[in-house]
């Protein structure tokens, strides 16, 4: 009798405290654009962290596209040289990074390189009693150091979700055109005439964006809710990437059902 | 001096995200070769579309003049009407010839037009009475089976 009720005890407590953290979560979205005027009328704040997140995200960015496009294009070739058509190889690289990996890559890079950051920084500043110390000056830390964030990886993720397409269709070109030889023209006047710019491109960014506020909350709030202590944080970091993670493959599938029937 | 550094930083990487998306745009994509903005719509009724989707091109003697609006299915008369765009710079005679053609083998499936000798054009919501369906690979065999077999009874 005394297990069952453990049980039923643990269930609940399990559940309460999802909702709990769920409602914490939307407070702080609600927050973060109650506060937003602030970060930017101090756009220096913002600026910094775009640096931040966006600008030192940048190599790790455009090596991995390159070697994207590379390997689509190799793995693209061996197939289409079979049935012949070589030349429908730059569709093939274009196609796939526009859509998809472009966006999808560059949020799971874009959650290990500027998410885990943003938590790290974000729990230890709680730890420290940084935050508090903030709301004794009458400083609201959401003004100060949540809405900057969020508003730097919504711009930043874009950005680097067209750098990443791009250098990935450079890569793709890379391999195709002088080390395997296709027809440069084919190349190029093939993507082209697939490629559409209302269709493909700008589903693209639309994903993008979605990731990167999805990935920045994440990101945020993980960091925010995070016990203050050295294990609270590093378990906090954790669960950023993997919760980012998730929530970026999950909502692929639902955008791309989305734009694929509309 | 921190603040110059960081602001230069930031706007370099804009300036290379937005020509990452010029060049996605033009280079990749097809904004610079498919520039149709203003143009009229004209409707074709079809007995048979075959493949046709919306947004396949409308070509002329090979060059792209427009794109496919919408098909819908016609209950009344039961055959497929389809509405396609036609760049306003194109004009082409009332007695147009409508076709679905099909791009290679196993390609996409476009409309031709051929013009006719009418002197009036087309105009904003006008008809091409006069198309020709899609080929379908099926009807095209059964008809050859039937002619060899009417062939061998004489």
């Amino acid at each position: 009798m005394k297990t069952l009720f453990n049980f039923f005890e643990k269930l609940g407590n399990s559940i309460t405290s999802r909702v709990l953290r769920l409602g914490a979560a939307t407070r702080l979205i609600f927050l973060i654009f109650v506060y937003s005027g602030d970060s930017f009328k101090r756009i220096h704040l913002t600026i910094r962290e775009v640096y931040f997140t966006g600008v030192m995200s940048l190599v790790i960015i455009v090596v991995s596209a390159f070697f994207v496009g590379m390997v689509l294009g190799l793995q693209g070739y061996y197939t289409l040289q079979k049935y012949g058509s070589s030349e429908a190889i730059g569709v093939l690289v274009a196609l796939a990074l526009v859509r998809e990996l472009g966006p999808v890559v560059t949020a799971l890079l874009f959650a290990g390189r500027a998410g885990t950051a943003i938590t790290a920084e974000i729990g230890l500043m709680k730890a420290t009693e940084q935050l508090s110390a903030m709301e004794m000056m009458a400083v609201s830390p959401i003004a100060r150091i949540i809405a900057p964030r969020f508003w730097a990886g919504v711009i930043a993720m874009p950005i680097l979700a067209s750098i990443f397409s791009m250098v990935g269709v450079l890569g793709g070109y890379v391999v195709a055109v002088p080390i395997i030889g296709v027809d440069e023209g084919a190349f190029w006047s093939q993507m082209q005439a697939n490629v559409d710019f209302n269709f493909d491109i700008m589903s693209g960014l639309i994903k993008s964006l979605v990731f990167g506020v999805a990935c920045t909350i994440i990101a945020l709030f993980e960091g925010f809710d995070a016990p203050p202590t050295a294990e609270g944080v590093s378990r906090a970091t954790t669960r950023t990437v993997v919760t980012s993670s998730l929530a970026i493959l999950a909502l692929d599938f639902v955008l791309t059902s989305f734009m694929i029937s509309g | 001096m921190d603040k110059i550094k960081f602001d230069a930083w930031v706007g370099i990487f804009v300036a290379v995200g937005i020509i990452s998306l010029l060049g996605l745009a033009t280079k990749v994509g097809n904004l610079t070769s498919n520039d149709i903005r203003e143009t009229y719509m004209v409707t074709a009724n079809f007995e048979n579309i075959g493949g046709l989707k919306p947004r396949a091109p409308i070509k002329a003697a090979g060059v792209v003049v427009g794109r496919v609006n919408s098909i819908v299915f016609d209950t009344k008369a039961y055959h497929a009407v389809v509405s396609i765009d036609i760049d306003k710079r194109y004009v082409f005679p009332k007695d147009t010839f409508a076709n679905i053609y099909t791009a290679g083998l196993l390609g996409e499936q476009y409309i031709g037009l051929e013009a006719g000798g009418d002197t009036k054009n087309l105009e904003q919501n006008d008809r091409i009475t006069q198309t020709q369906d899609a080929v379908v690979l099926e009807k095209l065999i059964s008809q050859f089976l039937y002619s060899k077999a009417s062939e061998e009874d004489k």
